[in-house]
């Protein structure tokens, strides 16, 4: 019975070492030919209408540059911030400056706008106003303005559905469209696939989404006059559309750089970044700093 | 030999010492966290907690120049209380019925058919829950009854339809458990079989329905994702069985993304989780408490 258990514990240590002299030997051999690569692995963390764009450009990435692991997460805005911030991720994902969230040291990160996300406000199908004032559009989300008719539609009563309070579409939203305008007390949704649904299906409802998110489902609207669209956004028309930010805390190197470098090439700004609806940084004519204030590049 | 199975029984002895006791340090550090977390709000922010109790003034974000930020959190408790405790009104007389039906009118059926059934239904995810009552339900409501469709109404009958089979459960056990002879008893004093059910059996399983009734409402109460997608998420007191409303769950998670770690906004979603997890603790001691008053009678 002793030998038993000696040959047992013996085998079982083998078995330990052999396993350990494999792993050592496996890393050392993918190792080798990959000396001059880039190597490392990172997490970009933040913004969830930003996700499947990092998402899909860092599949890409990996797959040229094997050595470098990036993981994706979403968890918002300010969870980007707050990671990047504080050093727990390598990337911050952000739907708004950082400098616009308190709470947030903004001096020490470093901006990289990867992306230009379009907002319009959307309504119900059935409502047949197809372009509103300034004014109408914050009498609206104000509450001053609570029936269709009083602004050139149906007798409908208007039905609010706002974003979730802190959402960068809606900080967006309030501060470029409604003026920061303080709306009334109204649904709330926190993703912008249920405000799709809600105004699809609400009569009278109006709401607002990115416009990678609007399709032929609901109505988007004309904000005096001028349409919501790629060309009205690149050239300083149309004012309510937002940057997508990935910040690092302080400048990037190594892998880090290497992918928001990457994430600014033309392969991903002509052909992933339309893909997914999303307006190209590169594209952009006019320029909006942390204030929002905009100029001609 | 006889050493060796002596080892063994300490070795496993040991092992089963660890487990039971990280659960209880698990449960232990996961109790602390959210308290240090929640009371965060009055210590680091000096919120008041009688303002954070009994206020319905919730705007974490406003600016000093306009009031301060107010962190009532009034109008998600009621929501929470209001939706649960309608949800638990509707569930307890279908799943009681329900589990006389299969323990003492049709046993068989009641093994064979109703019981698989519940259990189906206690299998099926929150988020499919929801999707049905957004989809289904929330039209539904909004055709025949009026309103938005998004409303408490919605939200207790998603939530009564979730819990039923936990009351169900729980019901059918403690009404199997009751001596056969009490029942026996009855019936050969003449008693019908109503009598039986509702002067014998149900007074000597009652604690176990209490139970069971108690876990249904923790359930609904601590819900998030059901409920939230069919409530409309309105920070307003409900005010009407048709008009939308919100919860503590569906606050902490709309919020909790957009907010940074440490700020006001975000140590009042935490003092929320506190909350809950209190009324959750005083639900539990609760059933304990009538546990043993059953015993010692």
């Amino acid at each position: 019975m002793r030998n038993g258990k000696w040959f047992k514990s013996a085998v079982s240590t083998g078995l330990v070492i052999t396993l350990v002299l494999a792993m050592t030997l496996a890393a050392g051999c993918s190792q080798k030919p990959k000396a001059e690569a880039l190597k490392g692995s990172f997490t970009a963390v933040g913004s969830t209408a930003l996700q499947p764009l990092v998402d899909e450009a860092s599949k890409q990435f990996m797959a040229t540059n094997t050595g470098v692991q990036i993981s994706v997460a979403g968890g918002g805005s300010g969870t980007g911030l707050s990671q990047v911030a504080s050093g727990a991720a390598q990337i911050g994902n952000s739907d708004i400056f950082a400098e616009e969230k308190s709470g947030v040291d903004a001096s020490q990160l470093v901006d990289f706008k990867v992306a230009v996300v379009g907002i319009a406000a959307v309504v119900n199908p059935g409502v047949t106003v197809s372009d509103l004032t300034s004014k109408q559009l914050v009498d609206i989300f104000t509450g001053k303005v609570t029936n269709w008719k009083e602004v050139g539609g149906n007798d409908q009563k208007i039905v609010v559905v706002n974003r979730a309070a802190g959402s960068g579409t809606r900080a967006t939203f309030n501060k470029f469209a409604l003026g920061g305008a303080q709306e009334i007390k109204s649904m709330e949704e926190d993703a912008s696939g249920t405000v799709r649904t809600i105004v699809k299906t609400t009569p009278g409802a109006i709401s607002y989404l990115a416009l990678s998110y609007i399709d032929s489902s609901v109505k988007a609207l004309s904000l005096n006059g001028v349409a919501p669209t790629k060309d009205n956004i690149t050239s300083g028309k149309y004012p309510v559309w937002a940057y997508e930010h990935m910040y690092t805390k302080g400048q990037p190197t190594g892998a880090v750089k290497a992918f928001l470098d990457y994430m600014l090439t033309g392969a991903v700004q002509s052909t992933l970044v339309p893909q997914l609806g999303y307006i190209p940084a590169t594209d952009m004519k006019v320029v909006r700093d942390a204030s929002g204030k905009v100029t001609t590049k | 030999m006889i050493r060796l199975g002596e080892r063994r029984v300490a070795w496993d002895k040991w092992l089963l010492f660890t487990c039971a006791g990280l659960v209880v340090v698990l449960t232990g550090s996961i109790i602390l966290f959210i308290a240090g977390k929640g009371v965060s709000t009055f210590v680091t922010n000096h919120a008041s907690p009688v303002q954070f109790l009994f206020s319905t003034d919730w705007a974490p974000d406003r600016a000093v120049a306009e009031g301060g930020p107010g962190v009532g959190s009034l109008i998600f408790l009621a929501g929470s209380l209001a939706v649960s405790l309608l949800a638990v009104a509707v569930a307890v007389p279908v799943s009681l019925s329900a589990a006389i039906f299969a323990t003492q009118v049709a046993p068989k059926l009641g093994q064979r058919i109703l019981q698989p059934s519940l259990e189906i239904l206690a299998g099926i995810p929150s988020v499919v829950y929801g999707w049905i009552g957004l989809t289904l339900l929330v039209p539904f409501i909004r055709l025949h009854f009026g309103g938005l469709g998004f409303s408490l109404l919605a939200g207790f009958l998603v939530l009564s339809v979730m819990i039923t089979p936990t009351i169900f459960t729980v019901s059918v056990d403690s009404l199997r458990a009751t001596p056969a002879e009490l029942r026996e008893g009855a019936y050969a004093m003449g008693s019908t079989r109503w009598q039986v059910v509702r002067r014998v059996l149900l007074p000597a399983a009652r604690s176990g329905i209490i139970t069971g009734v108690i876990l249904g409402l923790s359930r609904a109460f601590g819900e998030a994702l059901a409920v939230q997608m069919v409530i409309g998420n309105l920070r307003k007191l409900p005010s009407s069985l048709l008009a939308p409303m919100t919860t503590l769950t569906s606050a902490i998670t709309m919020d909790m993304p957009y907010t940074i770690m440490g700020s006001l906004w975000n140590n009042a979603l935490w003092s929320m989780a506190l909350l809950l997890l209190l009324v959750s603790c005083a639900f539990i001691v609760g059933t304990r408490l009538i546990g043993r008053k059953e015993a010692r009678v």
